[in-house]
């Protein structure tokens, strides 16, 4: 469903994206990690445009990102994306937030929109706090909204970017819990994410980034099991022994 | 102190000086709150053209702004009065000098206008650049496009952010609207003048003068206070530092 083809991508002449290629196919669930800086979340937000790239090619269901006649904000419509800092429009209420895109993109009318987000709210288990606003909910509330959020485009496939590095600790169980859900119900994801638990629960495939490079791309038995390059089993030492 | 000569029969117009100081406030008024309305509109639509990703827009309006807010205002109501009829085509030039209704009242609303759109333009702009980054990606993640972003997501938090400088800003041209005088425009500040010339009570029309301008100002920033306490946000404490 997704294909990255030797992606590269420059800030200046500092290289921050080197050769990518990878896949995420219909109803898989691939974790991307690596240490702070090796690149995962410019990887991630290249596959919806919100960075752009120089050289290499990526498709979503055979749509071309990079291609200039490319119509983003369709694509973008029916690609899921939730941010590490939620990102929910502050002035909105819940209810509003989850309907803006459903009425300004998709054209759905008030009402539907209404109904549908309410059922994604009660889903994510915040139905009774539509009516209030983002800054009046926990952090690991407000991503579980910005999951719903992302729902009710109806999208062909989720991006997670860093979704429970921005909670408290005792927070992170109750986002972790609606994404293992999603991948259950055989949602298509890309997780960027430093939640070795999670990774080895629900993922298929794990992406072990350093530097801008995609170093290891293996079954996830194969990479908690015995991951082959060096750097991979120095992250996985680092990161698992305590 | 002896405010008695506001009773007095003024030495022109058939009133009495009190009608003087009225006058002076209306025109007061008039100018600064048709310039606010210039100001306010071209300003806002410079502080967002200096944001925006694409070059030919955003040049032109720095250019504005750094023009604009560089030359001094009394050196501008001189431009806008003297110079400018003289270097547009010539017919245009005869009809401002000679059929142009009230030239230097319409003089000195567009140069204040002009002028603080400039200064609105930076707030504006600052104000949409304090938004976090995550924000914008989000509105286009979801499939907005950049000038849905702007109206739905990033105008109305930076107009919430921007409601004490602009206050400043709205303050300021009251009180620049003084500067009208220069080209003749019988604003407050030139009728206190005439009637100190006239009846030498210099002290006690300052004073009410003084007065007069505090009571507009006073009135404006219990207006924006009003203004920001019924669009506060629930539960938003600031944007910074995500």
């Amino acid at each position: 469903m997704i294909e990255m083809k030797n992606v590269s991508k420059w800030y200046g002449t500092f290289q921050v994206l080197k050769n990518c290629t990878t896949r995420v196919d219909k109803g898989e669930v691939v974790v991307v990690c690596g240490p702070s800086g090796s690149g995962k979340s410019t990887l991630i937000k290249t596959v919806n445009a919100l960075e752009p790239f120089q050289q290499g090619e990526i498709t979503v269901e055979g749509i071309s990102v990079g291609a200039p006649g490319t119509d983003l904000p369709k694509l973008r419509s029916r690609i899921g994306m939730v941010f590490q800092n939620f990102e929910l429009f502050p002035h909105m209420k819940i209810v509003d937030n989850i309907n803006l895109a459903q009425i300004k993109v998709l054209g759905r009318t008030a009402d539907a929109a209404t109904a549908k987000s309410m059922a994604l709210l009660k889903r994510v288990g915040l139905d009774a706090h539509a009516q209030k606003h983002p800054g009046q909910l926990s952090g690991g509330q407000q991503q579980r909204v910005a999951i719903a959020r992302a729902l009710a485009m109806d999208p062909i496939a989720m991006l997670f970017d860093e979704p429970t590095s921005a909670l408290d600790p005792e927070m992170i169980n109750e986002v972790l819990d609606v994404m293992t859900e999603l991948a259950r119900e055989g949602m298509t994801m890309m997780v960027v994410t430093h939640e070795m638990g999670f990774a080895s629960r629900v993922a298929h495939r794990v992406v072990f980034m350093d530097a801008g490079e995609i170093v290891e791309d293996a079954k996830k038995e194969d990479f908690f099991g015995k991951p082959r390059s060096e750097r991979a089993q120095h992250f996985l030492s680092k990161i698992l022994h305590h | 102190m002896d405010f008695s000569f506001l009773n007095q029969p003024a030495f022109s117009g058939g009133g009495v000086y009190l009608d003087w100081v009225i006058s002076g406030i209306k025109w007061t008024l008039l100018v600064s709150i048709l310039g606010w309305i210039i100001a306010f509109s071209v300003g806002s639509v410079l502080g967002v053209l200096r944001t925006v990703p694409v070059a030919w827009l955003r040049v032109p309006a720095t250019m504005y702004v750094e023009l604009f807010r560089n030359v001094p205002l009394l050196v501008q109501m001189f431009i806008w009065y003297f110079v400018v009829p003289e270097i547009v085509p010539q017919a245009l030039g005869d009809w401002l000098k000679t059929k142009m209704p009230m030239p230097e009242f319409w003089n000195a609303v567009l140069c204040l206008g002009f002028y603080t759109a400039s200064r609105v333009a930076e707030q504006v702009r600052s104000g949409i650049q304090s938004i976090p980054k995550g924000q914008t990606n989000a509105a286009l993640a979801m499939g907005l496009t950049l000038p849905q972003a702007y109206r739905h997501v990033l105008l109305p938090m930076s107009y919430r952010i921007i409601i004490p400088p602009m206050t400043t800003e709205f303050l300021t041209i009251f009180k620049n609207s003084s500067v009208a005088l220069t080209i003749g425009v019988l604003e407050l500040t030139a009728q206190a003048r005439q009637i100190s010339e006239y009846t030498f009570r210099t002290f006690e029309i300052f004073i009410i003068a003084t007065v007069i301008y505090a009571l507009i100002t006073l009135t404006v920033t219990f207006s924006m206070r009003w203004l920001e306490n019924k669009t506060r946000v629930p539960g938003y404490i600031g944007g910074a530092g995500k």
